[in-house]
Protein backbone atom coordinates (compact mmCIF):
# COMPACT_ATOMS: atom_id res chain seq x y z
CA UNK A 1 0.00 0.00 0.00
CA UNK A 2 1.38 3.11 -0.78
CA UNK A 3 1.87 5.34 2.13
CA UNK A 4 1.04 8.53 1.10
CA UNK A 5 -2.56 7.39 0.55
CA UNK A 6 -2.85 6.55 4.38
CA UNK A 7 -3.62 9.98 6.35
CA UNK A 8 -3.97 9.07 9.54
CA UNK A 9 -7.18 10.66 10.60
CA UNK A 10 -5.75 12.85 14.20
CA UNK A 11 -3.81 15.18 12.05
CA UNK A 12 -6.89 15.85 9.60
CA UNK A 13 -9.53 15.95 12.80
CA UNK A 14 -7.25 17.95 14.82
CA UNK A 15 -6.84 20.53 11.84
CA UNK A 16 -11.08 20.84 11.59
CA UNK A 17 -11.51 20.86 14.81
CA UNK A 18 -8.98 23.99 15.21
CA UNK A 19 -10.16 25.69 12.29
CA UNK A 20 -10.65 29.14 14.00
CA UNK A 21 -14.29 29.44 12.92
CA UNK A 22 -15.56 26.21 13.57
CA UNK A 23 -14.26 26.16 16.87
CA UNK A 24 -16.26 29.54 17.53
CA UNK A 25 -19.20 27.98 16.01
CA UNK A 26 -18.90 24.83 18.45
CA UNK A 27 -18.38 26.92 21.28
CA UNK A 28 -20.80 29.35 20.45
CA UNK A 29 -23.75 27.01 20.26
CA UNK A 30 -22.69 25.14 23.95
CA UNK A 31 -22.81 28.51 25.34
CA UNK A 32 -25.79 29.32 23.56
CA UNK A 33 -27.43 25.55 24.02
CA UNK A 34 -29.47 25.45 27.95
CA UNK A 35 -30.76 28.63 26.73
CA UNK A 36 -32.11 27.73 23.43
CA UNK A 37 -33.14 24.72 24.15
CA UNK A 38 -35.26 25.99 27.29
CA UNK A 39 -36.39 28.53 24.70
CA UNK A 40 -37.48 25.83 21.94
CA UNK A 41 -39.67 23.59 24.85
CA UNK A 42 -41.48 26.95 25.86
CA UNK A 43 -41.47 29.80 23.47
CA UNK A 44 -40.74 28.48 19.88
CA UNK A 45 -42.84 24.99 20.20
CA UNK A 46 -45.70 26.36 22.35
CA UNK A 47 -46.12 29.06 19.50
CA UNK A 48 -46.13 26.55 16.69
CA UNK A 49 -47.99 23.84 18.41
CA UNK A 50 -50.85 26.78 19.54
CA UNK A 51 -51.24 27.24 15.23
CA UNK A 52 -51.23 23.65 14.77
CA UNK A 53 -54.03 22.67 17.31
CA UNK A 54 -56.11 25.46 16.56
CA UNK A 55 -56.89 23.37 13.21
CA UNK A 56 -58.21 20.73 15.74
CA UNK A 57 -61.26 19.77 17.69
CA UNK A 58 -60.73 19.77 21.37
CA UNK A 59 -60.47 15.62 22.63
CA UNK A 60 -63.82 14.33 24.81
CA UNK A 61 -63.85 11.45 26.75
CA UNK A 62 -66.02 9.74 23.71
CA UNK A 63 -64.30 12.15 20.67
CA UNK A 64 -60.96 11.80 19.67
CA UNK A 65 -59.32 15.07 18.57
CA UNK A 66 -59.33 15.55 15.02
CA UNK A 67 -58.94 17.31 12.25
CA UNK A 68 -61.52 20.19 11.35
CA UNK A 69 -60.09 22.89 9.30
CA UNK A 70 -60.86 26.24 9.67
CA UNK A 71 -63.59 25.35 12.38
CA UNK A 72 -62.19 27.44 15.07
CA UNK A 73 -61.57 30.08 13.36
CA UNK A 74 -65.34 30.39 12.21
CA UNK A 75 -66.26 29.54 15.51
CA UNK A 76 -64.72 32.92 16.81
CA UNK A 77 -66.02 35.25 13.54
CA UNK A 78 -69.46 33.79 15.32
CA UNK A 79 -68.40 34.30 18.65
CA UNK A 80 -69.88 37.74 20.37
CA UNK A 81 -67.92 37.49 23.54
CA UNK A 82 -64.43 37.49 21.15
CA UNK A 83 -65.72 40.26 19.50
CA UNK A 84 -66.67 42.01 23.06
CA UNK A 85 -63.45 40.80 24.55
CA UNK A 86 -61.13 41.72 21.40
CA UNK A 87 -63.16 45.48 21.29
CA UNK A 88 -63.18 45.72 25.03
CA UNK A 89 -59.22 44.97 24.59
CA UNK A 90 -58.92 47.76 22.26
CA UNK A 91 -60.45 50.24 24.57
CA UNK A 92 -58.48 49.43 27.52
CA UNK A 93 -55.43 49.82 25.27
CA UNK A 94 -56.93 53.29 24.04
CA UNK A 95 -57.31 54.41 27.43
CA UNK A 96 -54.01 53.04 29.28
CA UNK A 97 -51.60 54.38 26.33
CA UNK A 98 -51.81 57.53 26.14
CA UNK A 99 -53.23 58.53 29.33
CA UNK A 100 -50.04 56.74 31.48
CA UNK A 101 -47.45 57.73 28.52
CA UNK A 102 -48.74 61.33 29.28
CA UNK A 103 -48.35 60.83 33.06
CA UNK A 104 -45.49 59.13 33.13
CA UNK A 105 -43.95 62.34 31.06
CA UNK A 106 -45.32 65.18 33.16
CA UNK A 107 -44.48 62.74 36.59
CA UNK A 108 -40.65 62.68 34.98
CA UNK A 109 -40.57 66.37 34.07
CA UNK A 110 -42.14 67.49 37.63
CA UNK A 111 -39.46 64.97 39.27
CA UNK A 112 -37.03 66.36 37.23
CA UNK A 113 -37.17 69.92 38.11
CA UNK A 114 -35.88 70.84 41.42
CA UNK A 115 -39.58 70.54 43.02
CA UNK A 116 -39.92 70.44 46.85
CA UNK A 117 -39.63 66.99 48.25
CA UNK A 118 -38.82 65.99 44.97
CA UNK A 119 -37.48 62.45 46.39
CA UNK A 120 -40.81 61.58 48.22
CA UNK A 121 -42.74 62.38 45.15
CA UNK A 122 -40.91 60.25 43.08
CA UNK A 123 -41.08 57.46 45.30
CA UNK A 124 -44.97 57.96 45.71
CA UNK A 125 -44.89 57.64 42.03
CA UNK A 126 -43.36 54.70 42.08
CA UNK A 127 -44.52 53.01 44.63
CA UNK A 128 -47.73 50.75 42.46
CA UNK A 129 -45.07 49.21 40.47
CA UNK A 130 -43.17 47.59 42.83
CA UNK A 131 -46.67 46.04 44.33
CA UNK A 132 -47.89 42.83 42.96
CA UNK A 133 -51.05 43.36 40.44
CA UNK A 134 -53.25 41.07 42.60
CA UNK A 135 -52.47 42.80 45.63
CA UNK A 136 -53.55 46.41 44.32
CA UNK A 137 -56.41 45.08 42.55
CA UNK A 138 -57.81 43.79 46.20
CA UNK A 139 -56.91 47.19 47.39
CA UNK A 140 -58.72 49.36 44.20
CA UNK A 141 -61.55 46.28 44.71
CA UNK A 142 -62.05 47.57 48.27
CA UNK A 143 -61.31 51.19 46.72
CA UNK A 144 -64.80 50.87 44.85
CA UNK A 145 -66.62 49.20 46.67
CA UNK A 146 -70.00 49.75 47.13
CA UNK A 147 -71.82 51.90 49.45
CA UNK A 148 -68.97 52.07 51.97
CA UNK A 149 -65.57 52.10 49.78
CA UNK A 150 -63.53 55.19 50.00
CA UNK A 151 -64.72 56.56 46.58
CA UNK A 152 -68.74 56.24 47.50
CA UNK A 153 -67.87 57.79 50.13
CA UNK A 154 -65.92 61.17 48.50
CA UNK A 155 -68.58 61.15 45.94
CA UNK A 156 -71.28 61.06 48.53
CA UNK A 157 -69.56 64.01 50.10
CA UNK A 158 -70.32 65.69 46.89
CA UNK A 159 -74.12 64.48 47.04
CA UNK A 160 -73.04 62.14 44.09
CA UNK A 161 -75.80 59.39 43.12
CA UNK A 162 -74.23 55.68 44.94
CA UNK A 163 -73.24 53.43 41.94
CA UNK A 164 -71.46 50.01 41.63
CA UNK A 165 -68.48 50.86 39.96
CA UNK A 166 -66.86 47.82 38.76
CA UNK A 167 -70.67 46.04 38.90
CA UNK A 168 -72.45 48.20 35.71
CA UNK A 169 -71.37 47.78 32.67
CA UNK A 170 -71.05 51.13 32.24
CA UNK A 171 -68.54 52.07 34.21
CA UNK A 172 -66.52 48.46 35.03
CA UNK A 173 -64.41 48.97 32.18
CA UNK A 174 -63.48 52.40 33.01
CA UNK A 175 -62.25 51.55 36.87
CA UNK A 176 -60.07 48.70 35.94
CA UNK A 177 -58.79 50.49 32.93
CA UNK A 178 -58.13 53.32 35.37
CA UNK A 179 -56.10 50.65 38.22
CA UNK A 180 -54.03 49.66 35.14
CA UNK A 181 -52.98 53.82 34.28
CA UNK A 182 -52.22 54.23 38.26
CA UNK A 183 -49.76 50.52 38.42
CA UNK A 184 -48.25 51.88 34.95
CA UNK A 185 -47.49 55.51 34.82
CA UNK A 186 -44.95 55.55 37.29
CA UNK A 187 -43.06 52.56 35.08
CA UNK A 188 -42.84 54.35 32.33
CA UNK A 189 -41.69 57.34 34.37
CA UNK A 190 -38.83 56.15 35.20
CA UNK A 191 -37.61 55.41 31.61
CA UNK A 192 -38.42 59.22 30.81
CA UNK A 193 -36.60 60.50 33.75
CA UNK A 194 -33.44 58.59 32.66
CA UNK A 195 -33.79 60.10 28.91
CA UNK A 196 -33.96 63.76 30.53
CA UNK A 197 -30.92 63.42 33.00
CA UNK A 198 -28.87 62.01 29.89
CA UNK A 199 -30.37 65.49 27.90
CA UNK A 200 -27.14 67.99 27.61
CA UNK A 201 -27.73 70.92 29.79
CA UNK A 202 -25.55 72.99 27.08
CA UNK A 203 -29.25 72.65 25.27
CA UNK A 204 -30.92 74.44 27.53
CA UNK A 205 -28.74 77.22 27.65
CA UNK A 206 -28.71 77.26 23.98
CA UNK A 207 -32.33 77.72 23.83
CA UNK A 208 -32.21 80.01 26.75
CA UNK A 209 -29.95 82.92 24.58
CA UNK A 210 -32.05 82.43 21.81
CA UNK A 211 -35.14 83.31 23.94
CA UNK A 212 -37.09 80.42 23.74
CA UNK A 213 -40.04 79.92 26.07
CA UNK A 214 -40.14 77.08 28.37
CA UNK A 215 -42.99 75.23 26.70
CA UNK A 216 -41.43 75.83 23.28
CA UNK A 217 -38.05 74.67 25.01
CA UNK A 218 -40.13 71.49 25.81
CA UNK A 219 -41.86 70.76 22.36
CA UNK A 220 -38.76 71.53 20.19
CA UNK A 221 -36.02 69.95 22.16
CA UNK A 222 -36.83 67.86 24.67
CA UNK A 223 -39.92 66.16 23.35
CA UNK A 224 -38.00 65.52 20.26
CA UNK A 225 -34.97 63.84 21.89
CA UNK A 226 -37.25 61.93 24.14
CA UNK A 227 -38.36 59.80 21.05
CA UNK A 228 -36.71 57.36 21.16
CA UNK A 229 -37.57 56.30 25.01
CA UNK A 230 -41.47 57.07 23.47
CA UNK A 231 -41.23 54.23 20.98
CA UNK A 232 -39.30 52.22 23.79
CA UNK A 233 -42.57 52.94 26.15
CA UNK A 234 -44.87 52.69 23.83
CA UNK A 235 -43.95 49.03 22.68
CA UNK A 236 -44.13 48.17 26.18
CA UNK A 237 -47.28 50.05 27.14
CA UNK A 238 -48.75 48.03 24.21
CA UNK A 239 -47.64 44.50 25.24
CA UNK A 240 -48.67 45.00 28.92
CA UNK A 241 -52.23 46.14 27.12
CA UNK A 242 -52.41 42.39 26.00
CA UNK A 243 -51.34 40.80 28.55
CA UNK A 244 -52.28 42.80 31.70
CA UNK A 245 -55.00 40.58 33.23
CA UNK A 246 -54.40 39.82 36.72
CA UNK A 247 -56.64 42.65 38.07
CA UNK A 248 -59.49 41.30 35.75
CA UNK A 249 -59.15 38.03 37.24
CA UNK A 250 -59.65 39.32 41.18
CA UNK A 251 -62.12 42.80 40.37
CA UNK A 252 -64.73 41.30 37.51
CA UNK A 253 -63.89 37.94 36.55
CA UNK A 254 -64.64 39.75 32.84
CA UNK A 255 -68.18 40.41 34.28
CA UNK A 256 -70.63 41.86 34.82
CA UNK A 257 -71.96 40.57 31.63
CA UNK A 258 -68.25 40.28 29.92
CA UNK A 259 -68.27 44.34 30.32
CA UNK A 260 -64.67 43.69 31.39
CA UNK A 261 -63.44 40.67 29.73
CA UNK A 262 -60.11 41.10 27.73
CA UNK A 263 -58.47 39.10 24.86
CA UNK A 264 -56.01 36.89 26.89
CA UNK A 265 -58.38 36.80 29.76
CA UNK A 266 -61.52 35.27 27.54
CA UNK A 267 -58.10 32.47 26.49
CA UNK A 268 -57.71 31.72 30.12
CA UNK A 269 -61.73 31.03 31.05
CA UNK A 270 -61.77 29.39 27.88
CA UNK A 271 -58.80 27.33 28.04
CA UNK A 272 -59.07 26.90 32.10
CA UNK A 273 -62.73 27.05 32.97
CA UNK A 274 -64.59 25.44 29.71
CA UNK A 275 -61.15 23.20 29.14
CA UNK A 276 -62.08 23.61 24.93
CA UNK A 277 -58.44 24.04 24.70
CA UNK A 278 -58.51 24.02 20.81
CA UNK A 279 -60.87 27.19 20.58
CA UNK A 280 -58.36 28.49 23.64
CA UNK A 281 -55.57 27.39 20.63
CA UNK A 282 -57.21 29.47 17.95
CA UNK A 283 -57.87 32.73 20.31
CA UNK A 284 -54.32 32.81 20.88
CA UNK A 285 -52.91 32.50 17.53
CA UNK A 286 -55.47 35.63 17.00
CA UNK A 287 -53.61 37.44 19.80
CA UNK A 288 -50.32 36.36 18.29
CA UNK A 289 -50.93 37.89 15.20
CA UNK A 290 -52.24 40.54 16.60
CA UNK A 291 -48.97 40.85 18.80
CA UNK A 292 -46.60 40.50 15.80
CA UNK A 293 -48.32 43.13 14.03
CA UNK A 294 -47.53 45.60 16.50
CA UNK A 295 -44.10 44.64 16.70
CA UNK A 296 -44.13 45.71 12.74
CA UNK A 297 -45.84 48.62 12.76
CA UNK A 298 -43.72 49.90 15.56
CA UNK A 299 -40.42 48.75 14.30
CA UNK A 300 -40.77 49.49 10.57
CA UNK A 301 -43.22 52.24 10.45
CA UNK A 302 -42.75 53.89 13.56
CA UNK A 303 -39.63 53.93 14.12
CA UNK A 304 -38.38 55.02 10.53
CA UNK A 305 -40.27 57.92 11.15
CA UNK A 306 -38.73 59.24 14.92
CA UNK A 307 -34.71 58.70 13.36
CA UNK A 308 -35.09 60.19 10.42
CA UNK A 309 -37.54 63.36 11.15
CA UNK B 1 -12.04 79.00 41.65
CA UNK B 2 -10.32 75.82 40.54
CA UNK B 3 -10.86 76.03 36.91
CA UNK B 4 -10.63 72.07 36.88
CA UNK B 5 -14.19 71.71 38.33
CA UNK B 6 -16.75 73.43 36.71
CA UNK B 7 -19.06 75.04 38.49
CA UNK B 8 -22.42 73.17 38.70
CA UNK B 9 -24.19 74.69 35.42
CA UNK B 10 -27.73 76.56 36.89
CA UNK B 11 -30.68 75.06 34.28
CA UNK B 12 -32.33 78.04 32.57
CA UNK B 13 -35.51 76.49 32.48
CA UNK B 14 -36.03 75.78 36.38
CA UNK B 15 -38.90 76.93 37.65
CA UNK B 16 -38.50 79.52 40.06
CA UNK B 17 -40.62 81.28 42.90
CA UNK B 18 -43.72 80.99 42.39
CA UNK B 19 -43.49 78.45 39.35
CA UNK B 20 -41.30 76.39 41.42
CA UNK B 21 -44.20 76.35 44.29
CA UNK B 22 -46.96 75.86 41.76
CA UNK B 23 -45.31 73.02 39.99
CA UNK B 24 -44.56 71.76 43.53
CA UNK B 25 -47.67 71.81 44.58
CA UNK B 26 -49.37 69.74 41.29
CA UNK B 27 -46.76 67.16 41.37
CA UNK B 28 -47.56 66.63 45.72
CA UNK B 29 -51.09 66.64 44.41
CA UNK B 30 -51.00 64.02 42.49
CA UNK B 31 -48.55 62.17 44.17
CA UNK B 32 -51.10 62.34 46.86
CA UNK B 33 -53.51 60.59 44.74
CA UNK B 34 -51.00 58.30 43.71
CA UNK B 35 -50.62 56.78 47.07
CA UNK B 36 -53.94 57.05 48.23
CA UNK B 37 -55.24 53.50 47.99
CA UNK B 38 -51.94 52.38 49.25
CA UNK B 39 -52.58 54.51 52.07
CA UNK B 40 -56.15 53.34 52.24
CA UNK B 41 -55.45 50.07 52.62
CA UNK B 42 -52.76 50.77 55.52
CA UNK B 43 -55.21 52.65 57.61
CA UNK B 44 -57.43 49.49 57.00
CA UNK B 45 -55.11 47.08 58.20
CA UNK B 46 -53.90 48.50 61.13
CA UNK B 47 -57.18 49.77 62.44
CA UNK B 48 -60.44 47.63 63.89
CA UNK B 49 -62.75 46.39 61.36
CA UNK B 50 -65.03 49.22 63.06
CA UNK B 51 -62.88 51.67 62.23
CA UNK B 52 -62.42 50.41 58.14
CA UNK B 53 -64.31 52.74 56.81
CA UNK B 54 -64.81 55.12 59.53
CA UNK B 55 -61.99 57.74 60.06
CA UNK B 56 -60.81 59.37 63.52
CA UNK B 57 -58.07 60.17 64.84
CA UNK B 58 -58.69 58.22 68.23
CA UNK B 59 -59.01 54.86 66.10
CA UNK B 60 -56.36 52.82 68.39
CA UNK B 61 -53.91 51.01 66.12
CA UNK B 62 -53.59 47.08 66.38
CA UNK B 63 -51.91 43.86 64.27
CA UNK B 64 -55.35 42.00 65.48
CA UNK B 65 -55.77 41.77 61.36
CA UNK B 66 -52.41 40.38 60.98
CA UNK B 67 -52.84 37.98 63.09
CA UNK B 68 -55.99 36.55 62.11
CA UNK B 69 -54.86 36.68 58.88
CA UNK B 70 -51.98 34.85 59.12
CA UNK B 71 -53.99 32.11 61.14
CA UNK B 72 -56.70 31.71 58.40
CA UNK B 73 -53.97 30.59 55.55
CA UNK B 74 -50.63 28.90 55.18
CA UNK B 75 -48.84 32.39 54.69
CA UNK B 76 -45.84 30.59 56.00
CA UNK B 77 -45.91 28.22 53.45
CA UNK B 78 -46.21 30.45 50.95
CA UNK B 79 -43.56 32.75 51.46
CA UNK B 80 -41.51 29.95 51.11
CA UNK B 81 -42.43 28.92 47.82
CA UNK B 82 -42.51 32.22 46.39
CA UNK B 83 -38.83 32.50 47.88
CA UNK B 84 -37.99 29.15 46.29
CA UNK B 85 -39.42 30.26 43.52
CA UNK B 86 -38.13 33.80 42.99
CA UNK B 87 -34.35 32.82 43.42
CA UNK B 88 -34.82 29.49 41.10
CA UNK B 89 -36.51 31.79 38.66
CA UNK B 90 -32.92 34.30 39.07
CA UNK B 91 -30.64 32.06 39.98
CA UNK B 92 -31.35 29.36 36.34
CA UNK B 93 -31.86 33.26 34.11
CA UNK B 94 -28.08 34.13 35.26
CA UNK B 95 -26.24 31.22 34.37
CA UNK B 96 -27.93 30.64 31.28
CA UNK B 97 -28.30 34.49 30.11
CA UNK B 98 -24.51 34.97 31.26
CA UNK B 99 -23.68 31.75 28.77
CA UNK B 100 -26.01 32.82 26.04
CA UNK B 101 -25.23 36.51 26.28
CA UNK B 102 -21.17 35.80 26.20
CA UNK B 103 -21.93 33.90 22.97
CA UNK B 104 -23.77 36.52 21.08
CA UNK B 105 -21.22 39.07 22.57
CA UNK B 106 -18.28 37.56 21.87
CA UNK B 107 -18.09 34.67 19.05
CA UNK B 108 -18.16 34.89 15.84
CA UNK B 109 -19.91 31.70 14.96
CA UNK B 110 -22.04 29.89 12.16
CA UNK B 111 -26.27 30.93 12.89
CA UNK B 112 -25.82 33.75 15.27
CA UNK B 113 -27.94 35.73 13.73
CA UNK B 114 -30.42 33.56 13.11
CA UNK B 115 -29.97 32.48 16.88
CA UNK B 116 -29.94 36.00 18.05
CA UNK B 117 -33.40 36.75 16.34
CA UNK B 118 -34.67 33.85 17.81
CA UNK B 119 -34.10 34.95 21.00
CA UNK B 120 -35.76 38.11 20.64
CA UNK B 121 -39.09 36.53 19.17
CA UNK B 122 -39.19 35.79 23.35
CA UNK B 123 -40.14 39.56 23.67
CA UNK B 124 -43.33 39.49 21.58
CA UNK B 125 -44.54 35.65 21.94
CA UNK B 126 -44.19 36.03 25.80
CA UNK B 127 -44.67 32.94 27.67
CA UNK B 128 -47.69 35.02 29.49
CA UNK B 129 -49.35 33.63 26.43
CA UNK B 130 -48.73 30.32 25.61
CA UNK B 131 -50.41 29.32 28.73
CA UNK B 132 -52.73 26.34 26.90
CA UNK B 133 -49.81 24.93 25.49
CA UNK B 134 -47.55 25.41 28.43
CA UNK B 135 -49.97 23.88 30.53
CA UNK B 136 -50.06 20.64 28.55
CA UNK B 137 -46.10 20.41 28.30
CA UNK B 138 -45.97 20.57 32.03
CA UNK B 139 -48.44 17.72 31.94
CA UNK B 140 -46.70 15.63 29.66
CA UNK B 141 -43.63 16.43 31.94
CA UNK B 142 -45.45 15.28 34.56
CA UNK B 143 -44.77 18.44 36.85
CA UNK B 144 -47.85 20.02 36.96
CA UNK B 145 -48.61 21.85 40.27
CA UNK B 146 -44.82 21.92 41.29
CA UNK B 147 -42.68 25.02 42.03
CA UNK B 148 -40.27 24.28 38.94
CA UNK B 149 -43.68 23.93 36.67
CA UNK B 150 -44.06 27.82 37.28
CA UNK B 151 -40.38 28.26 36.82
CA UNK B 152 -39.69 26.75 33.95
CA UNK B 153 -40.84 28.82 31.04
CA UNK B 154 -38.96 32.17 32.47
CA UNK B 155 -35.58 30.56 32.82
CA UNK B 156 -34.54 31.17 29.38
CA UNK B 157 -35.16 35.42 29.10
CA UNK B 158 -34.64 37.17 25.94
CA UNK B 159 -34.75 40.36 28.40
CA UNK B 160 -31.84 39.02 30.26
CA UNK B 161 -29.67 37.63 27.02
CA UNK B 162 -30.33 41.03 25.48
CA UNK B 163 -29.39 43.17 28.28
CA UNK B 164 -26.34 41.03 29.65
CA UNK B 165 -25.09 41.28 25.66
CA UNK B 166 -25.35 45.07 25.32
CA UNK B 167 -22.91 44.92 28.39
CA UNK B 168 -21.05 42.45 27.16
CA UNK B 169 -19.84 43.90 23.81
CA UNK B 170 -18.64 47.24 26.13
CA UNK B 171 -16.28 45.23 27.56
CA UNK B 172 -12.96 46.31 25.68
CA UNK B 173 -11.38 43.45 23.69
CA UNK B 174 -7.90 44.15 24.88
CA UNK B 175 -8.83 42.85 28.46
CA UNK B 176 -10.27 39.64 26.70
CA UNK B 177 -7.18 39.26 25.06
CA UNK B 178 -4.61 40.19 27.53
CA UNK B 179 -6.37 37.37 29.54
CA UNK B 180 -6.12 34.73 26.69
CA UNK B 181 -2.38 35.67 26.62
CA UNK B 182 -1.86 34.93 30.07
CA UNK B 183 -3.57 31.29 29.49
CA UNK B 184 -6.84 31.66 30.74
CA UNK B 185 -9.51 29.47 29.42
CA UNK B 186 -12.81 31.16 27.48
CA UNK B 187 -14.88 30.25 30.90
CA UNK B 188 -12.17 31.65 32.91
CA UNK B 189 -12.32 35.00 31.10
CA UNK B 190 -16.08 35.17 31.44
CA UNK B 191 -15.85 34.36 35.01
CA UNK B 192 -12.98 36.97 35.96
CA UNK B 193 -13.40 39.57 33.32
CA UNK B 194 -16.71 39.91 32.19
CA UNK B 195 -19.35 38.96 35.21
CA UNK B 196 -17.41 41.45 37.49
CA UNK B 197 -17.34 43.91 35.23
CA UNK B 198 -21.30 43.68 34.51
CA UNK B 199 -21.95 43.39 38.42
CA UNK B 200 -24.59 46.81 38.22
CA UNK B 201 -26.35 44.87 35.34
CA UNK B 202 -26.59 42.11 37.40
CA UNK B 203 -27.99 43.75 40.74
CA UNK B 204 -30.30 45.70 38.29
CA UNK B 205 -31.72 42.36 36.41
CA UNK B 206 -31.46 41.08 39.58
CA UNK B 207 -33.95 43.65 41.01
CA UNK B 208 -36.27 43.64 37.94
CA UNK B 209 -36.25 39.76 37.66
CA UNK B 210 -37.44 39.48 41.79
CA UNK B 211 -40.20 41.61 41.66
CA UNK B 212 -41.21 40.78 38.37
CA UNK B 213 -41.94 36.72 39.71
CA UNK B 214 -42.68 38.01 43.28
CA UNK B 215 -45.59 39.51 41.58
CA UNK B 216 -46.68 37.36 38.82
CA UNK B 217 -49.74 35.70 39.00
CA UNK B 218 -51.74 34.51 36.54
CA UNK B 219 -49.30 31.14 35.04
CA UNK B 220 -49.04 30.06 38.59
CA UNK B 221 -52.75 30.34 39.43
CA UNK B 222 -53.28 28.26 36.08
CA UNK B 223 -50.38 25.42 36.89
CA UNK B 224 -50.50 25.08 40.25
CA UNK B 225 -53.45 23.56 42.59
CA UNK B 226 -52.18 23.04 46.44
CA UNK B 227 -50.92 24.76 49.10
CA UNK B 228 -46.92 22.88 48.57
CA UNK B 229 -46.56 24.87 45.49
CA UNK B 230 -48.81 28.08 45.31
CA UNK B 231 -46.61 31.31 45.44
CA UNK B 232 -48.15 34.42 47.93
CA UNK B 233 -50.18 36.06 44.98
CA UNK B 234 -52.04 33.16 44.35
CA UNK B 235 -51.86 32.22 47.83
CA UNK B 236 -53.64 35.61 48.52
CA UNK B 237 -56.38 34.73 45.93
CA UNK B 238 -57.54 31.92 46.97
CA UNK B 239 -57.57 33.47 50.44
CA UNK B 240 -59.34 36.54 49.85
CA UNK B 241 -61.94 35.40 47.35
CA UNK B 242 -62.83 32.25 49.50
CA UNK B 243 -63.69 32.20 52.88
CA UNK B 244 -63.49 35.83 54.00
CA UNK B 245 -66.64 37.33 52.93
CA UNK B 246 -65.68 40.67 53.13
CA UNK B 247 -63.94 41.56 55.59
CA UNK B 248 -61.92 44.31 54.63
CA UNK B 249 -59.41 44.77 57.39
CA UNK B 250 -57.97 41.07 57.29
CA UNK B 251 -58.00 41.17 53.63
CA UNK B 252 -55.82 44.39 53.31
CA UNK B 253 -53.37 42.82 56.12
CA UNK B 254 -53.07 39.90 53.94
CA UNK B 255 -52.62 42.26 51.08
CA UNK B 256 -50.01 44.25 52.50
CA UNK B 257 -48.26 41.93 54.14
CA UNK B 258 -47.09 39.51 50.95
CA UNK B 259 -46.39 43.14 49.17
CA UNK B 260 -44.55 43.89 52.72
CA UNK B 261 -40.93 42.44 51.66
CA UNK B 262 -40.66 44.15 48.30
CA UNK B 263 -41.99 47.54 49.94
CA UNK B 264 -39.81 47.17 52.56
CA UNK B 265 -37.17 45.97 50.25
CA UNK B 266 -38.18 49.66 48.16
CA UNK B 267 -38.11 51.76 50.66
CA UNK B 268 -34.77 51.17 52.05
CA UNK B 269 -33.09 50.66 48.70
CA UNK B 270 -35.37 53.48 46.88
CA UNK B 271 -32.21 54.94 44.99
CA UNK B 272 -31.26 51.17 43.56
CA UNK B 273 -34.80 50.48 42.81
CA UNK B 274 -34.98 53.40 40.24
CA UNK B 275 -31.74 52.99 39.14
CA UNK B 276 -31.66 49.57 38.65
CA UNK B 277 -35.32 49.91 36.48
CA UNK B 278 -33.92 52.41 35.13
CA UNK B 279 -30.85 50.89 33.83
CA UNK B 280 -32.63 47.87 32.01
CA UNK B 281 -34.68 50.05 30.89
CA UNK B 282 -32.78 51.91 28.54
CA UNK B 283 -30.54 49.89 26.71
Amino acid sequence: MDARLVISPQPLLRRVMTHPRLTATIHGWLLLLPAMALLALFTHWPAVATFIDSFYSTPRPRRPSRFVGLDNYQQILADPVFWQSLWNNLLFALGTIPVSIALALLMAVWVNDRIVGRTAVRMAYFTPTVLPMIAVANIWLFFYTPQYGLLEQITALFGAEPRNWLGSKDTALFAVTLVAIWKEAGFFMIFYLAALQSISPSLAEAAALEGASRWTFFRRVQFPLLMPTTLFVLVNAVINAFRMVDHIVVMTRGGPDNATSLLLFYIYQVGFNFWDTTYAAALTTVLLVLLALVALLQYGWLERRIHYR
Amino acid sequence: MDAMTPAPRPDPYAPRGVWRLLESAAAWWLAILWILPLAYAVWAAFHPPEFTTRFSLLAPLTLENFERAWAAAPFARYFLNTFVLVTMILACQLVLGTLAAYAFARYEFFGRDVAFALVLAQLMIMPDVLIVENYRTMGKLGILDSIPAIALPYIASAFGIFLLRQTFKTVPKELDDAARVEGASALQILLKVYVPLAKPIYVAYGLVSVSYHWNNFLWPLIVTNSVEARPLTVGLQVFSSSDQGIDWAVICAATLMTSGPLLVGFLLFQRQFVQSFMRAGIR
